[in-house]
């Protein structure tokens, strides 16, 4: 809405939805239309969305099973070594190697290591805890965690064109398209 | 209409072949029963807690799906009814599994109940009339139990009342209560109580697993059978089926869980009244089976059906599912068949017989169930709500 500070460069065009289904119609008509550097933000989840916007796959899921794999052998080794090699005891006449005792905390490691791996890979890779991002400049964009739905095109995509983008969303059923500052 | 027409076209051409083989599978195990009727009854049981626990485990799905509800339920909602409606061909079933106690339990044999204590003093409960008085008083619940799911759901097609999903829901938290119950004292008494001196407090649980495990899995083979079929085809949705697998996943983990924790305790106990079940499964060639379990009833499954991959394509869901019923079919043998074979794994032809005879009657029951309604519920009010999102 700040159309005077014209200096300050610009981030994108933000359209406001009523409900997810306008939003997913938009983002299916915005990615036919060529337009690939875009994102949105909503406050639930929307099936199908992500693929929408054009988002493929992250390699967050290969970090988890990494961090799954490293608490389970972790886990066992934890358990193994002391037992078997560095302290062996014979506890109730057990074979040293009481493998059936060792998975449950075999186990609960794996989980551990899956969800830390999770949890920080996550923030390592979408940039986590973020203190300013342009789009908080647009308008009511805190309705965004509560019931609106909101689609940005970024300035940055190859095909992003004030005017004709402008014209583009403002025909996508939105409640109001305005400009984003960097 | 159109959509039982082409039912017709798919599946119900399979109605009356099924009947065939499953009858003439019938007669010849009678046939092999009458040279050898204790191998008979030991082969009968196996293939009768199979189908059996396949009918139970549509009856608990489908009383968790009226609960819960979400959209997997919709599409193999009425899968999960024709199945349920199977109930009476095992209540016809169980009368030869009646008459055949002697040959099975050492309990029902009266030489052998009197020559160990250990039985003897379990004589109050295992004992032949009380052990018919339960079956007759576990089929009536269940037959109730299938009776009503059905037919508010078939009322719901016809008269498209709101409330009787209401009702339904207010049927199936009871019901999944008494399914419990029931479930835990029948695996006792037919399976557990095989080799009568052996307990464990976890069986019942683990019963429960199974048998939803293998519903699931079948359902989803036969939904990959009916996914050309047109009311069915537009909810066979990606979104659908990884809903489906993930339910998949959870009866696989928690199969695993179970089997593992009764394992791990009566390992640590160590105890020589306990540890002889595990004993008689882990040696000789049943070692071999419990690996094939291990592998392929737990880590293929469960490596497989992580992958969202997997999931979303029926052909690939549909793999992994009929592997679970395979395995489902084994794990039931090396739960029975070791109280009699401690050598190893011996598969007789009546054990093949059986399996297929029954799974034959209960395929053409099932199928000319699933004929009598449409092949999705028509008017469940929160099946409008669940299409909208990813309509």
């Amino acid at each position: 809405m700040k159309l005077s500070t014209k200096k300050r460069p610009l981030y994108g065009l933000i359209a406001e939805f009523d409900n997810p289904d306008d939003l997913l119609a938009a983002a299916h008509r915005a990615h036919a239309e060529g337009y690939r550097r875009m994102d949105a933000f909503t406050p639930l989840p929307v099936e199908g969305l992500a693929e929408a916007v054009g988002f493929v796959s992250t390699r967050l899921p290969l970090v988890v099973l990494i961090g799954g794999l490293c608490g389970c052998i972790g886990g066992f080794l934890l358990q193994y070594y002391p037992n078997v090699m560095d302290y062996p005891l014979n506890i109730g006449g057990k074979p040293l190697d009481s493998w059936p005792a060792f998975i449950p905390v075999t186990f609960e490691l794996t989980i551990l290591g899956a969800a830390l791996f999770a949890v920080f890979g996550m923030l390592a890779m979408n940039g986590l805890p973020t203190p300013y991002h342009p789009v908080f400049n647009a308008p009511r964009f805190e309705l965004a965690s509560r019931n609106r739905f909101f689609l940005c095109i970024k300035a940055r995509d190859p095909r992003f064109d004030l005017e004709k983008t402008r014209q583009f969303m403002t025909g996508l059923k939105a409640r109001e398209v305005s400009e984003v500052e960097v | 209409m159109n959509g039982s027409d082409a039912l017709q076209t798919d599946v119900s051409r399979l109605e009356k072949p099924a009947l065939i083989v499953g009858l003439l599978a019938l007669v010849i195990s009678v046939g092999g029963g009458l040279h050898s009727p204790v191998q008979f009854f030991r082969s009968y049981l196996r293939g009768y807690v199979f189908w059996l626990g396949v009918a139970l485990g549509c009856a608990a799905v489908l009383m968790l799906h009226h609960l819960v509800g979400g959209r997997w339920g919709f599409v193999i909602r009425r899968l999960l009814e024709s199945g349920t409606r199977t109930l009476l061909v095992m209540a016809a079933f169980t009368v030869p599994f009646l008459l055949g106690l002697r040959f099975l339990y050492a309990w029902a044999d009266p030489v052998r109940a009197h020559a160990e204590t250990a039985i003897e003093d379990k004589a109050l409960y295992l004992n032949v009339p009380f052990f018919i008085g339960r079956t007759i008083v576990y089929f009536a619940a269940w037959m109730l139990l299938a009776h009503f799911l059905n037919k508010w759901s078939l009322e719901q097609d016809r008269t498209a009342n709101p409330a009787l999903t209401r009702r339904l829901q207010n049927l199936s938290g009871p019901g999944l209560v008494i399914y419990g119950l029931t479930v835990t004292f029948a695996s006792v008494d037919w399976v557990m109580s095989l080799e009568p001196s052996w307990f464990s407090t976890i069986y019942g649980m683990i019963f429960m697993v199974t048998q939803a495990l293998s519903a699931m899995s079948l359902v989803i083979v036969i939904t990959l059978l009916l996914s050309k079929t047109e009311p069915l085809r537009e909810m066979v949705t990606p979104p659908a089926l990884n809903d489906l697998g993930n339910l998949l996943l959870t009866f696989t983990m928690l199969w695993a869980y179970l089997s593992f924790s009764q394992f791990l305790l009566i390992w640590s106990g160590n105890l020589p009244d306990e540890i002889t079940w595990y004993t008689a499964r882990a040696t000789g060639g049943w070692a071999w089976i419990a690996v094939l379990l291990i592998v392929f009833h737990f880590a293929v499954p469960f490596l497989l059906l992580l992958s969202r991959f997997v999931k979303r394509r029926i052909r690939l869901l549909s793999a992994v599912a009929a592997g679970l019923v395979v395995m489902s079919l084994l794990d039931m043998f090396w739960l029975l068949a070791p109280a009699y074979d401690r050598a190893g794994p011996r598969f007789h032809w009546l054990d093949w017989t059986a399996v297929i005879g029954m799974g034959g009657v209960w395929f053409w029951r099932f199928i000319a169930q699933l004929k009598r309604a449409a092949l999705v519920p028509l008017h469940d009010p929160r099946m409008a709500r669940g299409a909208g999102h990813h309509g």
